[in-house]
């Protein structure tokens, strides 16, 4: 069995992460990672449910020390964690805030005093180990689990930093959380196994983020999206210099990349991938649409028409959900996302879920959550139709409420005599589309 | 609803009903209420859209003085207060 050490070799007082307190030795980490570590008690699955990036890091890395699994739910949600719970019932959880969540026990992250050092020699992990189980809903609310084995987040890691020229060394910050594949792979994997520095915040508005970048040396790296792009530039943010800025998680226009390199003076990368794959492919969005698979990760057509991809990180074969188009041999393009899941304020859910549990409302005759066209660099919300006369907007939403998070609470809800189903029952995309533009001229019921 | 809003506050509920495009109507927000995910359900996408509301409307940009904004987000009141000391429009 092969095994892989738990971050690239660096001197005992080169930086692993940067805090509000300042750098992070490589001797000071390996202390704190040993003593999590031993604080853990003998489970198989740990729901790692830290906030600070930094505890965050040294759990994870210490549950595999111990030999354990981080399960990494989608959301933080009691719901989401109690459903996760069941089907893993010898898991419990380690929180750096206080967390409750019904059934589960939640240790605390320890309180270790500062200063501690270990000289010892970085720790081997073995590759097949499953460090990670990230989760997808599916389209009737089970999760679906998708293990990570540590051989494969080290290649992916090390794949992703040779495309982008950040083999050797760079100071990471991100404004995405690092429980999901785009935070982890970018914001922890990468500088872990390429002698770079993790930043420990996660910083929301414009002026935090240029406060913790100011806090780090150069090279400086921002893993962002989008949206948080466009709030930078509609605040005329001013920005220390960066190397590189990395954006995934929703799609991004070309104008609106051309405009963050003008205004930030760097480089911006867009990195394509999914939960189920780590990142796949990168490109330069203000150079042109179509997307460069990592060096061995291969796309191919299965028999279903759907495009699957291997090869690289990827140990075995996997069907992506968006439409992609081979555009010549080392680059392909996407035609369409994934209609059926969704993704908003990095919450994620089906379509079909939300569907149902809509319909389930006791007065609710029919119903449908309609996602809008997506606008690069702005949150998606969903719109709701709603057939249910003896109910006001207010009581629906109420009822929503019980059952799904938020982020998915529909803005806004119309009240309608009747779906525009056709012959077949259906709804078609474009006749909703219709509805919902004639609706959106009169104020909400 | 107990609690009434101030003229300020009313009109900061009009500013977030209105950036965020919420299925309620300003009165409906209980000043001392969360906004932040129980109460009102907002989360860290709204407070970017509302972070740049304001900052146009009151000439000002947000800063977190805690690692979830719970302070200045913890309600209507208190965002109100923050604004009321840091408008510089």
């Amino acid at each position: 069995m092969s095994a892989i050490a738990l971050l690239s070799p660096r001197s005992d007082d080169q930086a692993v992460a940067w805090r509000n307190t300042g750098p992070v030795s490589l001797a000071a980490f390996l202390h704190e990672v040993g003593q999590v570590a031993e604080r853990l008690p003998e489970r198989p699955f740990v729901f790692n449910l830290c906030s600070d990036r930094y505890h965050f890091l040294t759990t994870f890395c210490a549950a595999m020390l111990r030999g354990q699994t981080s399960l990494l739910p989608p959301n933080h949600a009691g719901q989401t964690l109690a459903l996760l719970h069941a089907t893993h019932p010898d898991a419990y959880g380690v929180a750096d805030q206080p967390m409750n969540v019904a059934g589960l026990e939640i240790r605390a992250y320890p309180a270790l005093p500062s200063g501690g050092r270990s000289h010892g020699e970085i720790p081997l992990i073995a590759a097949e180990h499953i460090a990670a189980i990230t989760f997808t809903s599916g389209s009737t609310g089970q999760s679906m689990p998708h293990p990570k084995t540590w051989g494969s987040l080290v290649t992916e890691a090390t794949l992703t930093a040779s495309r982008l020229g950040l083999e050797t060394g760079c100071h990471v910050l991100g404004t995405v959380p690092p429980q999901h594949m785009y935070g982890l792979g970018s914001t922890l994997m990468l500088p872990l196994h390429n002698g770079g520095v993790i930043h420990s915040g996660q910083p929301l508005f414009p002026a935090d983020i240029r406060l913790a970048l100011e806090s780090l040396p150069a090279p400086r790296v921002l893993v962002t999206t989008p949206l948080h792009l466009r709030i930078c530039l509609e605040q005329q943010a001013v920005m220390p210099p960066l190397a590189l800025i990395l954006s995934a998680a929703a799609p991004l226009s070309a104008e609106l990349a051309e405009q963050a390199e003008t205004a930030f003076g760097a480089l911006l990368m867009e990195i394509y991938g999914s939960t189920e794959t780590g990142s796949i492919a990168t490109r330069s969005t203000a150079n042109g649409e179509d997307w460069k698979p990592l060096a061995g990760v291969t796309l191919s057509r299965a028999e279903n028409g759907r495009t699957c991809v291997e090869g690289g990180h990827i140990q075995t074969r996997i069907e992506l959900q968006d439409v992609i188009e081979a555009t010549d041999g080392s680059h392909f393009r996407l035609t369409g996302r994934a209609a059926d899941m969704l993704n908003i304020a990095g919450k994620r859910a089906s379509l079909g879920e939300l569907n149902r549990q809509l319909n389930l409302i006791p007065g609710v005759r029919d119903g449908i959550f309609f996602a809008p066209d997506e606008v690069p660099g702005m949150a998606v919300r969903l719109c709701a139709l709603v057939v249910a006369p003896k109910l006001s907007a207010q009581q629906i939403i109420s009822a929503l409420r019980q059952t799904i998070d938020p982020a998915f609470l529909p803005r806004p809800l119309y009240k309608v005599d009747a779906l525009p189903r056709n012959a077949t029952g259906k709804l078609p995309r474009e006749a909703l589309r219709k509805l919902i533009a004639r609706l959106g001229t009169r104020p909400a019921s | 609803m107990t609690d009434s809003q101030t003229s300020l506050e009313q009109e900061v509920a009009a500013l977030i009903v209105q950036a965020l495009n919420l299925e309620i109507t300003p009165q409906e927000i209980a000043p001392a209420e969360p906004l932040y995910h129980e109460g009102l359900g907002l989360d860290s996408i709204d407070m970017l859209e509302l972070s740049l509301a304001i900052s146009k409307t009151y000439g000002f940009q947000l800063k977190s003085d805690a690692p979830d904004n719970a302070s200045i987000f913890s309600s209507l009141r208190s965002l109100t207060r923050h604004i009321e000391k840091s408008r510089v429009k």
